[in-house]
């Protein structure tokens, strides 16, 4: 790097880093709520993108209303934001599950179909009822923001936020599954329904609340996802293939699995895209993963304990 | 490049010297021009109506794109109905939707062309869609106008380009930024496909070979594409960072767009310590970035909603009424809003409908006051002469206008060395 001096390098490390541990969050919030549906129930859910989507069009259309009728919250509704597209999104994936999704555990592949379906319906109707002109949450002014450390680095505020956001969901959904009655019971749903079943716990009830929850997150990551992305009503193919790569890569079943695939993915396009120009680092990353997988072909942390 | 003074018309005339002479064109009776004399193809055209095509996508990802021409299309139409018509003959519509694919395109065009044998088409966006109908268009002997900037290197006998080809709207703006921002070292930034890779072709030609000789210290310090829809800028913004530009010359397109300005704010690039020229960010697009977040760049256009003069606030207007006060128009639903004003012009100094006849009357056509200002075809290849300007976005997501190029740009779809 001849030319740049000593500090010039340093602040660039830096500020690289913060952007692959940013991108880390990124990969995980997408995979977090696939990792329930796919990796846990086995549901190929080709509609997730969707519900991120949901989440963001959650967020806009509230700050809307909050600068429209409730100015005075201004600069927190954000916070209100969040639970709001939790619980939208929660009660769409409930139904969802409960009217589509419940018919189609035994038949994998039209689920898939079924599912890719629910994806471009979701798509006509963000279209037809909220508009097809992309939108825009109007943000309070802190969060858009940098920290500026010193002359020269400059740390996003948005992805500090992003860094708590992660931690705070990853160690929810941990302590959900290995706690809660609830998370038990998602857990032993979907390692043996019947037995499950057999031991009087209502399986149906179960995969349909573990199924919103895992949509009410991926509602919390799209919400949060407006401040640095667009939101229209075919914004979730940008998410979809990545959220099944890092999910796939990290080997389904398994939460610490998504992390250091998560991790893994970022440092790698960090590191391309850096030191290549855009569209060639997006050719190797591939290129990488693919010969990650011809050699650990159920991913990198698959579940041992599954016969 | 050459420029001319022929024929400026400054702006702030009244509207009456543009419809008086329309309205006495407008009041011409069919009788006067029977059917058989000026219809001699076999077009769709009676004693009081012809039937024209438009063709963009209703549907489908560009659909949020293509709107704003549609609309604009319409209101042309309507205003020349009101006045008359063309020819004494009322101007119907038959609307395709093109769904966002290239085959489609071709397959309505074909409809619009051989079963409707409409006297015209107005539409495509995307080169791709262009390029798509442009073999039917010439094999049919039919008329396209086509409204969006594009990257050049085509002129068609059958295509009416009212847009900007890339000449006309990168070389004046870079020099624009050299003179006023003291735009020495440059970072091209777009998105991966034909009219970013073209566009910023022709920017690094000449900031190499013209800029360097006026400054040596001139040079292009990255150059980089991503693909349609990436999200994730902040390796980008981090090199950007690194380099120190002295102007970010950026061609993002669609979504990508959002999470670009969004990112760059985020990282702390924003108009107080970087200048940021783009020819790809319109009004449009600032409705999804919000303008606070890119409040201080720079865009080079040739028309912008917020222009002060009596025409375009009219047109403004008459926009809003009709389409919603909620209405943004960007460069390319301007341009759409020429194309039939050309093709009405054009038909009335043929006084014939056909395709060749129209064809032959196109250079020269003049809109003294159309809403971008005054705009004239080209003598030979059917694009516009036209002013290019300089916009500086502010929070409400419009632009102030800072410049205007002060003569017309000629129109150089094929530019020598830039290729």
């Amino acid at each position: 790097m001849g030319g740049y001096t000593a500090q010039e390098i340093y602040s660039i490390v830096v500020m690289q880093s913060f952007s692959g541990v940013s991108l880390l969050c990124i990969y995980v919030l997408m995979g977090l709520g696939l990792y329930i549906i796919f990796g846990q129930m086995g549901v190929i859910n080709m509609a997730h993108a969707e519900f991120l989507v949901l989440g963001s069009y959650t967020m806009c259309l509230f700050s809307k209303f909050i600068t429209e009728s409730v100015p005075a919250l201004e600069n927190i509704y954000v916070f209100l934001a969040i639970p709001l597209s939790f619980g939208i999104a929660f009660g769409v994936g409930y139904l969802v599950e409960w009217f589509l999704i419940s018919r189609l555990y035994k038949r994998p592949l039209d689920t898939l179909l079924a599912t890719w379906g629910l994806s471009l319906i979701m798509q006509q109707c963000f279209r037809t009822f909220i508009g097809a002109r992309e939108m825009s949450a109007d943000l309070p002014e802190w969060l858009l923001g940098s920290w500026s450390v010193n002359d020269s680095i400059d740390i996003p505020i948005s992805g500090l936020i992003l860094l708590v956001l992660t931690i705070f969901l990853t160690g929810g959904l941990v302590l959900y599954t290995t706690k809660t009655r609830m998370g038990l019971r998602m857990r032993a749903t979907t390692q043996n329904r019947q037995m499950t079943g057999a031991l009087g716990i209502n399986t149906k009830m179960t995969d349909r609340v573990s199924f919103g929850i895992a949509c009410g997150i991926s509602g919390i990551a799209g919400a949060f996802f407006t401040t640095m992305a667009s939101t229209s009503p075919s914004a979730g193919t940008n998410y979809i293939v990545d959220s099944f790569l890092v999910l796939v890569v990290g080997g389904l079943g398994s939460l610490f699995g998504l992390f250091i695939s998560g991790a893994f993915l970022a440092l790698l396009s960090s590191i391309l895209e850096f030191f290549m120009t855009g569209s060639i680092a997006k050719v190797w990353l591939y290129l990488v993963i693919f010969v990650v997988l011809m050699k650990f072909t159920k991913g990198l942390f698959s579940d041992k304990v599954r016969s | 490049m050459k420029t001319t003074n022929r024929k400026r018309t400054p702006w702030g005339q009244s509207l009456k010297a543009l419809l008086l002479p329309t309205l006495m064109a407008g009041s011409l009776t069919a009788a006067e021009y029977p059917t058989a004399e000026v219809n001699t193809t076999g077009l769709a055209v009676t004693d009081d109506t012809v039937t024209v095509g438009q063709l963009h996508s209703i549907t489908g990802t560009m659909a949020i794109s293509e709107t704003g021409s549609v609309e604009a299309e319409r209101l042309a139409i309507e205003q020349i109905n009101a006045m008359g018509g063309v020819l004494g003959r009322q101007i119907k519509i038959v609307q395709e939707d093109g769904a966002s694919d290239w085959p489609t395109f071709a397959e309505k065009s074909k409809k619009l062309i051989i079963q409707d044998k409409v006297a015209c088409v107005f539409g495509c966006w995307t080169s791709a869609s262009r390029k798509a109908v442009l073999p039917i268009f010439e094999k049919e002997n039919n008329m396209l106008y086509y409204p969006t900037f594009y990257e050049g290197l085509e002129a068609s006998k059958n295509v009416v380009y009212t847009g900007q080809e890339a000449t006309q709207q990168i070389i004046w703006g870079l020099d624009w930024a050299y003179e006023n921002l003291g735009a020495r070292t440059f970072y091209l930034i777009g998105s991966d496909y034909i009219w970013p890779r073209t566009s910023n072709k022709i920017a690094r030609n000449h900031i190499e070979r013209y800029l360097a000789k006026k400054d040596p210290k001139c040079k292009v310090v990255g150059e980089e594409y991503y693909p349609l829809g990436h999200t994730n800028f902040r390796s980008l913004i981090n090199k950007v960072k690194l380099k120190k530009p002295d102007l970010i010359y950026s061609i993002v397109v669609g979504g990508s767009n959002v999470a670009w300005y969004k990112q760059l704010k985020a990282a702390g690039i924003t108009s107080k310590k970087y200048n940021l020229l783009t020819i790809s960010t319109t009004e449009d697009e600032l409705l999804g970035i919000g303008g606070e977040n890119a409040e201080g760049f720079y865009a080079c256009m040739k028309y912008f909603q917020s222009q002060e003069n009596p025409n375009n606030q009219a047109f403004v207007a008459a926009f809003k009424e009709k389409w919603g006060a909620d209405s943004v128009i960007g460069d390319v639903t301007q341009a759409a809003y020429l194309g039939p004003w050309i093709w009405k012009a054009a038909v009335e100094k043929a006084g014939s409908f056909d395709i060749d006849k129209i064809h032959a009357a196109h250079p020269d056509i003049e809109l003294p006051e159309a809403p971008e200002g005054y705009v004239r075809v080209h003598e030979s290849n059917q694009h516009l002469w036209s002013r290019a300007k300089i916009g500086k976005i502010m929070t409400d997501g419009q632009f102030e206008v800072i410049a205007i190029s002060e003569d017309l740009i000629e129109p150089d779809p094929f530019p020598e060395g830039y290729q």
